[in-house]
């Protein structure tokens, strides 16, 4: 039952990579339309059963499957909005910082308090694509990141993670 | 026509960062400063660079409705745009603490928690 | 509208960029200086495919810029990983 269930999810996503990335190619079952054709179908079910049956027991490791529920997928397309806000102000900053080079560069310890690995991993990426911010080392245990930050200021956790935390404790907690 | 202008502003913004990247790569004096350089301005230029070829093809689909591989074209440049916002972060994040490891300091350095633990 | 002549111009401009990058390659007075380098080459290859895809309208060079960013992600991960020492 265990492993069923990883190889369903882990099928169910290939297949749709296949037909994402095969959706409008040549030609299709409808004339006039985007569809898939017949020929498309039955191959890309048959590659997804392959990766499946190969890929599930390293994709789907734990027994959690609550990212299985669509409301988190879209909560994570919506984070996106305020993520790419952020990189558009972090890339502002950066571009000052190379053209004037005034760094004041130092590695701070924040501790957002999030549980899940997926969390951890969501936010240390977050950090890294937003100001001045780099992710260099993770203590598992402790939910610890260690942060270089090229302009140190103040209250490190708030400052850094602050904005991304209540975000990411929505869709991967 | 506006299509026209957004298109020029992405094109420009991506080679203007792409620029930035690389003038940091050698200009800032660390490996970490290069870092920062490096993967935030060149990760943000290449989504420009995705988001203006998305637009072009989502432009052309739609004034030539019936030429699929304009559409098809599109949606291969959204899995583009999502391969480098995955993989870029992790890739930087994975030499910053191989850099870490190796024992390089930080220059100019004015904190480094980190190494306070590890010398607990 | 035609914009293959813009594209293929900024896909000019990136090729320079890897050219200024590649001495960071040469002189990185570090290996990690070195990879971080190569990090950013990569980037600027998958860039200048996609640029590439858009001149000539060929969704092949879009698929093998996907294929290139995920093994050169691989490859950043194997360097920093070999950097580290191996162990664990």
């Amino acid at each position: 039952m265990k492993r069923s269930k990883a190889f369903i999810s882990t099928f169910l996503f290939a297949l749709f990579v296949y037909l994402f990335m095969t959706l409008a190619a040549g030609q299709s079952m409808v004339e006039g339309t985007i569809l898939w054709s017949i020929e498309e179908l039955v191959l890309g079910i048959s590659v997804a059963l392959i990766v499946g049956a190969v890929a599930s027991s390293i994709l789907c490791r734990s027994d959690d499957y609550r990212m299985l529920n669509p409301v988190r997928w879209i909560i994570m397309l919506v984070y996106t909005i305020p993520l790419f806000i952020e990189m558009v102000k972090a890339n502002f900053d950066v571009a000052y910082r190379v053209i004037t080079g005034d760094i004041k560069p130092g590695i701070v310890k924040i501790t957002p308090d999030l549980k899940t690995d997926l969390g951890v991993t969501f936010l240390a990426n977050s950090i890294t694509l937003t100001p001045g911010t780099l992710t260099v080392d993770v203590d598992d245990e402790k939910s610890e990141l260690y942060i270089h930050w090229i302009n140190v200021g103040d209250e490190p956790t708030q400052t850094i993670s602050g904005r991304f935390v209540p975000w990411i404790r929505r869709f991967a907690e | 026509m506006i299509t026209f202008t957004i298109l020029y502003a992405f094109l420009i913004i991506s080679v203007l960062f792409n620029a930035l990247g690389v003038i940091g790569l050698h200009r800032f004096p660390d490996v970490y400063t290069r870092l920062h350089a490096a993967t935030k301005c060149t990760t943000f230029g290449t989504i420009f660079m995705t988001f203006a070829v998305i637009v072009y093809s989502g432009y052309m689909y739609y004034w030539n409705p019936g030429q699929d591989h304009y559409l098809n074209m599109a949606l291969h440049t959204v899995g583009a745009l999502v391969a480098i916002l995955v993989t870029n972060p992790t890739g930087a994040h994975a030499i910053a603490r191989a850099a870490h490891k190796v024992g390089i300091k930080p220059k100019f350095a004015v904190i480094d928690e980190l190494e306070k633990k590890e010398a607990k | 509208m035609n914009l293959s002549f813009e594209f293929y111009l900024i896909v000019g401009a990136f090729i320079i960029f890897i050219i200024i990058s590649v001495l960071r390659l040469f002189l990185g007075p570090t290996a990690p200086d070195r990879a971080v380098a190569l990090d950013t080459i990569n980037t600027l290859v998958v860039a200048s495919m996609v640029g590439l895809g858009a001149a000539t309208w060929e969704t092949l060079f879009i698929d093998i810029a996907i294929v290139y960013a995920i093994l050169s992600f691989v490859t950043t991960l194997f360097i920093a990983k070999y950097l580290e020492g191996g162990g664990d």
